[in-house]
């Protein structure tokens, strides 16, 4: 296997909705062209524009907003004589003690595991990138594609509270309340979901251009 | 300015290497030799059939909205929700950002998408552009990652779990619907909508 060409060394560029593949784009002379996609009329980029400032600034935001996520309790539930705060991690450990282990396994992952992996891949993407490192390329492009595929899953969390307080409304024997924690976490995943697509992984592959 | 190509090249999204399109075989997937990303899938299911996904997909939708999803038992005490109980509840109870994410990741989005591609296949039986093709393609490329059904069917199976040890649990219709449509939606992750592109002609409907 030779030389694999890139659009960027050849003067075309991809369409980022679309997919057209578009020659005699502008960019070598001036490389702040406005150009039109000639097919969906989207603005092309040869990457997408501002992708490191971008991402940076949401994964920072998204980061912040984890901690009260997982500190303040994101569930409240009240009977009678017992009023019971739930924390993310809390829910887990109940759900592991009183329901089923294998369902606390997945509420887990979507919850804590997915969020952190995030974190340490974009930013792990975002400082190998920016250094134009060689390492690791194949692996590194396929965790962007992990995150990017599994990001959405942490909403699961959201929607079980959101159920539950639509669900247990007992008048005094039994009700669940969101607390502040499910806004913050709700906020995480759309932020960290956002930081994902603004991450260009041709980005990746751009630093060195040894073709293997 | 920008000049089309044919469709005869292929970028990869990942990683920017150009590629010749060949036709693919039944079943067969294109993988990019640089970053091992999909390039293109073999589409075996026709417009006519992706049609029929998607009318069958607008009705479950329906049912899945006007049917409670679950009913809890208390003490002869009875509670059900539907998905828009389900916001109304989150807004009054002081979480409306929840309550927002939720309505348009679960109603508003899944149901633009599902409007926007049978009228757009609607059209491309007869391989015409529909009217409004171009803006439509690219709303759907841009709400595609937001809509969430199938996170929801995963939270109502928790949810039923949790409230198990403490409350009477009664499946409603609204969640045998959300299975099916989260089916229908594992059948439509492997299309790409792109290819409306190349099926419908240029000159617009």
């Amino acid at each position: 296997m030779s030389a694999l060409p890139r659009a960027s060394e050849r003067g075309l560029v991809g369409c980022h909705v679309c997919g057209l593949a578009c020659s005699d784009v502008p960019f070598r002379r001036d490389p702040e062209a406005r150009v039109a996609c000639p097919r969906c009329g989207s603005a092309l980029h040869r990457r997408k524009p501002g992708s490191y400032g971008r991402t940076w600034a949401l994964l920072i935001a998204a980061f912040i907003m984890y901690i009260p996520a997982n500190v303040v309790p994101i569930m409240r539930t009240a009977s009678l004589n017992d009023i019971d705060d739930n924390t993310i991690l809390s829910g887990v450990v109940e759900l592991w003690v009183k329901g089923s282990p294998d369902l606390a396994v997945i509420v887990f992952i979507a919850s804590i595991v997915v969020p952190m992996l995030k974190f340490f891949t974009l930013g792990t993407l975002l400082v190998t990138s920016q250094r134009r490192s060689g390492w690791a390329l194949p692996q590194r492009a396929r965790l962007y594609r992990l995150i990017e595929f599994i990001g959405y899953w942490s909403m699961l969390d959201v929607f079980v509270v959101s159920l539950l307080t639509a669900l247990v409304r007992f008048n005094v024997l039994s009700r669940v309340e969101p607390l502040p924690g499910v806004i913050f976490f709700g906020l995480t995943v759309v932020l960290t979901m956002l930081a994902s697509m603004s991450f260009d992984p041709r980005l990746i592959w751009d630093g060195r251009d040894t073709d293997d | 300015m920008a000049t089309p190509l044919s469709d005869a090249l292929l970028i990869c999204e990942h990683c920017d290497t150009v590629y010749r399109r060949r036709p693919l075989a039944r079943g067969e997937v294109a993988q990019c030799q640089r970053c091992r990303a999909v390039l293109e899938r073999h589409q075996g299911l026709s417009v006519n059939a992706l049609l029929a996904l998607v009318l069958t997909a607008l009705i479950m939708f329906v049912q899945a909205n006007v049917w409670p999803i679950i009913t809890l038992g208390l003490n002869g005490q009875y509670s059900n929700s539907t998905l828009w109980g389900m916001i109304i509840a989150m807004w009054r109870e002081q979480a409306k950002v929840v309550s927002v994410l939720a309505a348009f990741t679960l109603f508003f989005f899944p149901l633009l998408k599902m409007l926007t591609l049978g009228w757009l296949l609607w059209f491309a039986r007869s391989g015409r552009r529909a009217p409004g093709f171009t803006p439509m393609m690219v709303t759907l490329h841009y709400i595609g990652p937001w809509t969430m059904s199938e996170v929801f069917v995963l939270g109502a199976l928790v949810a039923i779990v949790k409230a198990h040890v403490y409350f009477d649990v009664l499946a409603d219709p609204g969640i045998y619907a959300y299975a099916v449509l989260t089916l229908l939606i594992t059948i439509f992750a492997g299309v790409d909508l792109r290819r409306l592109w190349a099926l419908t002609a240029e000159r617009g409907g």
